[in-house]
Formats: C-alpha cells, structure tokens, sequence
C-alpha cells in the first residue's frame, strides 16, 4: 500500500501561499513499563501552507490529536522534526493558537479576561488589549457578553469565547482539536458554518487552519485537504484533497461521494486482517495469525454490538456506513469500533463503504437470549484472539482458575499500562457476557465456567 | 469614607455615595487597625530568660487583649503557611529533580509530632532574637506553622498536578508568563482545596495555640501572653470560675473566625470551581455578602490594580511558564547524577553525625525503652479508636441519616472539632483526682477529648452523603436490623470513615504528649508512654531523648500508615467509593 495515493494530485493544485509549518517524518512512541516501545505515529510528513484548511481524521486512537500537539509544540515528537516558518521548535510553537474540544477557558476569569489573557502573555499594554479582544468577541458574535464567567454560558457560546481567545492573538496557524465534538448537532453546524463564512470572508485573522476531527462530514464540509490517519500501522493512509467550493452541499452527489470514499478507507483494514471478509482487494500473501497484542479488541460492549446487529437486521440486512451513521446520529468514533468488533467476530462484513450481515449475524440478531449468547461465546473464542488466550489458559491451568495479572503482563508487551487494562476489561466483559468465566474483581481471579470448555 | 475624594463613575451616580454598608466595613477596619496598632510596641518587649514571666495574670480584663494577641499568632501561623505552601508545592510539582526529594520529606514532617519540636524551636529563636519577646512568639508561630503547612501544601500539590492538561496546554500555547500561569491558573485552580484544607489546618491549630503559649522547656517555664497561658495560668491555681471563663472566650474565637474569616472564604473560593455543575449545597456567608455590596472590592481593585500591572511587567524577565522539549541528554544525565550523589551525601553524612551522637550520649539501648513506651501509647490509641467508633459511629449515623437533625448537629461539632482539647484536660484531671483514677488509663480520655471528633464528623457527613433512592430502596426491600448495618449502612459511610480514622489516629498521637503529663493545681500526674517520654525530654532539654523520642514515634506513625490506612484507604477508593 502506497503511503499517499493522492500526493501527485495534491502537487497539481495551484501552489497555495509559503509554508507555515511543515512536519518531517515524525515519530512517537510511549513506552511501555516494561520497556516496550509503542508506536502512535510512523514516520508521518505533512505541511500547512499559507491559504488552506487541513483536516486530520481517523479514529480514536489513530494518534491524530498526537500529531496535532507535535505539530503545536506542546509536545516532542521521539524522531522526525516540526518547523514554524522554517525554524525547528523546541517549545510551544510561538504561530499557533489552539481551541480545544473542551474549550480550556479559565472558569474564574470573565469573557473578556479570557479573551485577553494572550494578549496579555504577549505585553500589549492594557487599551490595545481591550480594543483587540472587544472586536474579536464583536467578530465571533459574543457582544453583550463580556463580562459574563464561561460558567454561565451554553455550551456553543463557550466554544466561541475559545474561538475569540485564539482568533484575538493573529496567529499564522489556527489549532483545532475537535472543536465541535462536544457540541449537540445544531450548535455544532451553526458553529461550523460561521467559522466557514469568517474563512471565506478573510475576516478570521489566521492564515492557515488545522483541524483534528473524527467526523468525516464535518472534515468533507470544512477542508481544503483532508489527511487520513490509520490506526494499525500509525501514519497517514491517504491524502485527498477537497475540491468542492464553499459553501457546500452536504447532498451534492460529489460530497456523498467523497464521504463513502472516506468511510472506505477507514474500513478498509478489515480486509487485511479478517482472512474472511475478504472482497475487495485481498493482498495475497496469507495474513500472519492475529495475536492478543496484534489484534486489539474494539472498546464495545456486547449489548452495543447485538444492538447494531439488530438494527442491521431491521433494516434488511445491509446499509450504507454513512447512512446509518446518520440514521443513529452517531459519529465515526461510535460507529466505527461496533463495525470493527462485528467483522472481527464475523458476524458482519464491510465492502468499501457498506456493511453487511454474515449469516451467522443474521442468526445472532433473530436468536432470543441464550442462543445468541452461545454464538456470541463461540465467536469471541474462535475470532477475538484475547479471549481465546484467556480461556485456553485457564483450560490448561489445573484448577481453571488464573490471576489477571498473568494477562496483563502478556498485554503489556504490546500496549501502555491504561490500554492494556483496557484491552483485559474488554475481553472480561466479552467473556462473562459469553459466560465463558467469571471475574472476581477485588482479588483478581479469573475462573473458567464449566460450559466453556465445549466451546473451545 | 474616600466618597467624596472619588472621580464620579457611573457606578458612584447611580448608587448613593456613602453605603451604610461602608460605614460597617470601615469601622471594622478601624477596629482592626487599632488593635494591630496597640499590640506592635508590645510584641518587642524586653525578655530576658532568667526573668521572663513564667505566667500571665489571670485578670479577666486582660482577656481581650489576650484573644487578640492569640489571633494574631494563628493569622501569622496561617499567612506563614501559605506562602510555604506556594514556594514548596511548586517547587516539587515542577522541578522533576526536586519532587524525587520534597514529596517524602512531606511525608515524614506530616508525620512528626509538632509539639515535640517546640524545645528546639524556642532555644532557636530565643538565639535568634536575644533580649526580646519576640524569638517565644516566633518559636509559638512556628508550632502553629508545623501544625498547619503540611495539609495545605498536600492540597495545593495535588491540585497542580492534577490541573487539567487542557489548561495546562492552553496557558502553554498562549505563552503565559511564569508569573502569570502562577496567578492566573496555578492558585485559581488551587484555591478551594487551599482554602478548605487551611480552614480544616486552622481548627486542628487551636490546640497548639494554646500547648505552645505556655511551655516548659529547658527547665524553664515561659508563657507569652494569650488565651493559652490564660488557661494555663487559671489550671495552676486550680481557679475552675477562671478556666470556665477561658473556654467561653475560646469558644467564642473559634467561631468568630469561622464566622468572620473562614465562612467568607469558602463562600468567596466557590468562583474557582471548575466543574460545571455547582456543588449542592454551596456555602454562603452574610459577612460576605456584605463586604461584597461595600465599596471595598472596587476600592482593593483600584490599589492593587496598578500593583498587579507593575509586577506583571517586573516578572517578565523570569521567563515563560514553558520548558524546553528536548535537553541534551547527556548534561541531564549528568544532572541527574550529581543530584542524587550529592542527596545522598547529605543523607549518609546526617544519618552519621545522628548515629555518633546518639552513640556518645543516650546509647542504642534507649531505642528498645522508647519501642516500649510506644507500645502502650499505641495500645491507648488503638484502644482510643475502638472505644471512638463504637460509641461515634452509631450516633454519626443517626445524625447524619437526618437531614433536619444535620443541620443543627453538623455546626456544633465542626466547633467541638476545632476546640483545643487541652482547655478541658484540668476537668478531666480533676476527676481523676478525686476517683483516683490512674493516668494511664486517664490519658486516653484526654487523647479522645480532641480525636474522637473527627470520626463523629465524617461519619455524619458520609451518612448524610448517602443518596436518599438508595436508602429508600432498602427501605422498600425490608432491609433492616443487622444485615441493613452489614449490607449498606457500612460499606456507604466506609470511605469516610477511614478519612476520620487517619485524622483522629493522628490527633491522638501528637496529643499524647500533653495528654501522658498533666499538672493540676499541685498534683503531677505521669503515664507509661512515648508521649510523656518526649514531654520530660522536652522539659528537660535533654536532646538526644528527644531525638529517641520523635524518631520512634515517626516510625510508629508512618508503620501504621502504611500498613493499616494506606490499605484501607485503597479498598475504600476501589471498592466502597459511591
């Protein structure tokens, strides 16, 4: 698979202003407390020139909010390097400013304190920086409220104020980590088309914006150019560039188009990796057996997983990603793990931008209760290779009864400490839904139920 | 009073220029001023050692000025305490090297019987300052101090490493100053554990207040005048009209300050909480309300306006509140190697200089007499929490479980909490006299005089904390008699428990040391225990038993944190958390 398949026509575009910032084969690992090194990025390059909107998407975990803080300053990347306007950082890059998904505002400080805080780190004297944050709160439709405390204002009317606080300081770069992602739908698409307005309009004092989102309408509706991240392996999957004029048609055949194209790429690893589903593009080379450590568990529960199913079912038995994302009102990062768990356990299958049902799906979502328990139990043991390791082990410990910690220290070889007591608690939820064993939590003691033992 | 003098704003004309309100704030002032201004020529009163007043006189006219000098050494204490806590948590929340160190030495000073230190401290500041009062005042400061600082600067270090990263990044990417990230972001999101911690801190320091006013180190009894020595001075003549007076006085402090200072205060922290959603109850004060609706804000405003302005630009050259991503490795390996070669010199070199001084003087042996003396401190303790939780726990559950009753219960007991125990210790010693009771025994009603309040207190609070749908729950499941006790009532009030347990096993062992020797009128009464070990040392000037003395206590401490709380503490967190 070729790095950025759309790299030449990026090229093509009329070249847009200089460079703001420019990223070089950036890496970051975690290590692990055993001293395992964990990679969340792989060797990822990107620029943000003058003049354009980027917007990074992948799912949770795909390391996008990492690379954005690299690319911010705020933290150093292991390799690679981040430059501003030619130089290397080596702290907060001094072009950026940020709004956060949870609007970061200081609760003791008033609108107008908060909005003039940069101004203040910067030593502007006390008028300009009343001046400066009074038409920036003007500019983002904040008049009136000054002096009110971020505590008394709605959630998109904070969002503003973040939106003021880093619109006021002029930066080159504008710094979004999902911004709206904490907003309900309204406020959300009411924010997003003032902020396309402001861009289209060159009233928002900024050069460049970049977004971190995992909501591929909202990236589609904003972007100039569009970055995918994968999660497994970490680097940037596709570069597709948005041509589309503003504003644009969330209906227009084009922007449906360009969805389900994104919709395929973040589902297309499922391909690789379930030897069955294979359909569109098989690799050829037969896919090394997935381990614990190679195939982590998507954080789902099995209610949430037979409740897809379902939904799957009522509607015939197949759908489009994007519609039924929409149809649920949820966003890629709900969807997406329930889709992964159910083709991990082939119980459903994907085709670019389409889901499907697997007949054994379509017996599970008709079954009552303790059928589809048991097609749950044997499923999660022959498809989720975690839970498998759990109960084999437990069968070959004599008296089927097993430390976690014997799990945890096996995960830890492939994942941080919190991801690893992710990775077992999942699988524990898998496996006493299956009743395959039980949990003693306070002491840590997993046992094997009798009935497990047919399953295997 | 500065109306008229005032360029009018719009504020001034559409309010009336003087505010009654302002007249009772400036007298306030007023009063305040005067009373600073009467004790200043008195605090640098001629002292020599040899004839410095071994008591006060017991004139209740005195008592005013007597309180006020007492406020005066608990504000000190407290001022003292909070800019400890500013310099010391950011040092250990910032500097990685520095943590490594600071954070266990925190640990140890917790854990460190205050009163135990006062012999040292007194000899230290009476060099300090020779032919004044002032090194006694300082030594009783220091003893508040000690008995405030390590709680609240706990709290604030806790809060600045627990900011969220959101915030931290934010101040990072705006490029706030160090001096501005300190204001803006570092106190603010610290204040309400400060304040909360601090006003906890302040009751608890009562009781050293009036243990460190009047002591007897060195073979020498001093007393400085305030409402300790007052007491002091009314139970060696044995004057129960004087003591009962003493208390009122006290009791009055203690809830004045509340009242006037600490009530405010939580109510005033209440606009840096960060949480959206507003706590249930939120605490409200009239003294606030009414400073508020003053001319004060704007007049403290307008002075420290241009003083905040100044230093904003003064500090400026300190830097920006952000540190480089990427060091050469090697100088901060380097770093690192020194810091601990040169840590652990000082360590190595103090622990050789304890050694060959406990070797030349006391000798070894000590250690095993002074294990012992623990011993039965630590059974009066142990015994002491029994005795507290099986009488407390019932009662602070009914209480709690009422809100009508909470409500009026809750106040008395905060004041009963903070109320310095040793007031009441000629009352009890009294009693024991006339039924010939042994201290031994005796001194373990005295320990519970001031610990036993706090396990009353949490339990309350962890009662009332119970969701009312819970309890109606097993109400309509017929959950009653034993198993409701086992199977809820328990397991719901656990965690707060354990928080009164700590607090009141502490308590109990710093207040061994005035609780295991007590003078009533002419009768001296001695217990078997560490804490009357350390009290005769301390008296005694005898150095090295001190040293003994609080060393073996610190490790009976901190055994019994780590060994018994710490782990109760984690399955409350884990296991009976709401």
């Amino acid at each position: 698979m070729t790095r950025k398949p759309a790299v030449d026509t990026a090229l093509e575009r009329p070249a847009p202003g200089s460079t703001i910032i420019s990223v070089t084969d950036v890496t970051k690992r975690f290590t692990t407390p055993d001293g395992h090194a964990l990679p969340v990025l792989d060797r990822v390059s990107f620029t943000l020139q003058e003049g354009e909107i980027v917007a990074l998407l992948g799912k949770s975990g795909s390391g996008k909010s990492t690379l954005l803080r690299c690319a911010a300053g705020l933290i150093s990347p292991s390799s690679g390097s981040v430059s501003y306007r030619g130089r290397a950082l080596n702290g907060a890059n001094p072009g950026v400013a940020m709004v956060f998904q949870s609007f970061a505002l200081l609760p003791w400080l008033t609108v107008q304190q908060n909005v003039e805080l940069g101004l203040q780190a910067q030593g502007v004297d006390e008028a300009e920086r009343r001046d400066r944050a009074l038409r920036a709160i003007d500019l983002i439709g904040l008049d009136g409220f000054e002096g009110a405390y971020p505590k008394e204002l709605s959630g998109g009317m904070r969002q503003r104020v973040g939106f003021a606080r880093a619109l006021v300081v002029e930066p080159d770069a504008l710094f979004m980590d999902e911004p709206f992602s904490a907003l309900d739908v309204l406020t959300a698409e009411n924010l997003r088309n003032e902020l396309v307005g402001l861009w289209e309009g060159r009233e928002a004092p900024v050069k460049s914006v970049l977004i971190v989102t995992h909501n591929i309408e909202e990236a589609v509706l904003l972007a100039d150019r569009i970055l995918v991240l994968s999660s497994n392996p970490r680097l940037i999957r596709a570069e597709l560039p948005v041509g589309l004029p503003r504003p644009r048609d969330r209906r227009a055949p084009a922007f449906e188009e360009l969805v389900d194209t994104v919709y395929g790429i973040l589902t297309d690893r499922h391909h690789g990796a379930t030897p069955v589903g294979g359909t569109a593009k098989d690799t050829g080379r037969p896919a090394p057996s997935p381990t614990p450590t190679t195939q982590p568990l998507p954080d789902v529960s099995p209610g949430g997983l037979s409740g897809l199913l379902e939904i799957l079912a009522a509607r015939g038995g197949e759908d489009g990603l994007a519609e039924l994302a929409d149809e649920l009102s949820f966003e890629v990062d709900d969807l997406l793990p329930l889709v992964d768990a159910a083709v991990l356990l082939d119980l459903a299958r994907t085709d670019g931008p389409r889901i499907a049902l697997t007949p054994d799906g379509t017996e599970f979502a008709e079954a009552d209760i303790l059928t589809s328990k048991q097609l749950f139990a044997r499923h999660t043991v022959t498809r989720a290779p975690l839970v498998r390791a759990i109960v084999q082990a437990l069968a070959a410990a004599g008296d089927h009864v097993l430390r976690e910690g014997l799990f945890l220290d096996l995960l830890r070889r492939g994942f941080s400490d919190e991801d690893a007591r992710r990775q077992l608690d999942i699988a524990i939820d898998w496996g006493r839904y299956g009743e395959l064993f039980e949990y003693e939590k306070d002491e840590g003691r997993l046992e094997l139920e009798p009935e497990a033992l047919s399953v295997l | 009073m500065a109306a008229e003098d005032r360029v009018p704003t719009r504020g001034v004309l559409r309010r009336p220029g003087l505010r009654p309100v302002d007249i009772v704030v400036a007298l306030a002032l007023v009063g305040l001023l005067y009373g600073l201004l009467r004790i200043a020529p008195s605090l640098n009163a001629p002292f020599l050692p040899k004839t410095a007043p071994a008591q006060v006189s017991t004139d209740p006219a005195n008592l005013p000025y007597y309180a006020v000098r007492s406020l005066l050494r608990m504000f000190a204490g407290l001022v003292a305490s909070v800019l400890f806590t500013f310099v010391y948590s950011i040092a250990a929340a910032r500097m990685r090297r520095a943590e490594k160190v600071l954070l266990p030495i925190l640990d140890i000073l917790q854990s460190v019987p205050v009163l135990a230190f006062l012999s040292v401290t007194v000899t230290a500041f009476i060099a300090l300052f020779p032919g004044s009062e002032l090194g006694l005042e300082c030594a009783s400061v220091f003893a508040i101090f000690t008995s405030m600082a390590w709680n609240m600067t706990f709290a604030f270090y806790y809060s600045l490493v627990s900011q969220p990263r959101d915030l931290d990044e934010a101040a990072r990417i705006m490029r706030l100053t160090k001096w501005q990230r300190f204001w803006k972001i570092d106190v603010p999101s610290g204040m309400i554990p400060l304040v909360w911690n601090g006003m906890m801190s302040f009751g608890g320091a009562w009781f050293f207040l009036a243990a460190s006013e009047s002591i007897s180190v060195l073979n020498h009894q001093y007393a400085l005048p305030g409402i300790g020595s007052y007491a002091a001075a009314a139970t060696a003549k044995g004057d129960l009209g004087e003591m009962c007076l003493a208390i009122a006085v006290m009791v009055i402090m203690v809830i004045g300050v509340n009242f006037v200072f600490w009530r405010p205060m939580t109510a005033w922290a209440e606009r840096f909480r960060v949480e959206d959603s507003e706590a249930a109850e939120k605490p409200r004060s009239l003294v606030l309300d009414l400073l508020r609706r003053s001319s004060l804000p704007e007049l403290l405003g307008r002075v420290l306006g241009p003083v905040g302005r100044a230093l904003d630009r003064l500090t400026r050259p300190f830097g920006l509140a952000e540190y480089p991503l990427e060091r050469p490795a090697v100088r901060q390996r380097t770093g690192d190697v020194l810091f601990v070669l040169a840590v652990s010199a000082a360590v190595l070199y103090g622990g050789w200089e304890a050694f060959g001084y406990i070797q030349s003087t006391s000798g070894f042996g000590e250690f095993l007499h002074a294990f012992a003396l623990g011993g039965a401190t630590f059974g009066r303790v142990a015994l002491l929490l029994c005795v507290a939780t099986a009488v407390w726990v019932p009662i602070g559950v009914w209480i709690g479980m009422s809100p009508r009753i909470t409500r009026y219960a809750q106040p008395v007991v905060q004041v009963l909490a903070s109320f310095p125990a040793n007031f009441l210790f000629p009352f009890a010693v009294a009693v024991f006299v006339a039924l010939g009771i042994s201290l031994n025994w005796g001194s373990i009603l005295l320990m519970a005089l001031g610990a036993q309040w706090y396990i009353l207190f949490n339990v309350i609070a962890g009662a009332s904390a119970i969701p009312s749908d819970l309890r109606e729950a097993m109400d309509s499941l017929g959950v009653r008699g034993w198993l409701r006790w086992r199977d809820f009532i328990l397991p719901a009030i656990f965690p707060y428990y354990v928080t009164g347990g700590i607090t009141a096993a502490g308590g109990a062992w710093n207040a061994s040391i005035v609780a295991e020797v007590v003078d009533y009128g002419n009768h001296h009464l001695t217990a078997y225990g560490l804490g009357a070990y350390i009290a005769k040392a301390t008296e005694t000037g005898n150095h090295p038993e001190i040293l003994i003395g609080v060393m073996v206590m610190i490790v009976y401490v901190v055994a019994l944190n780590r060994l018994l709380w710490r782990r109760l503490y984690r399955i409350a967190q884990t296991r009976y958390a709401m």
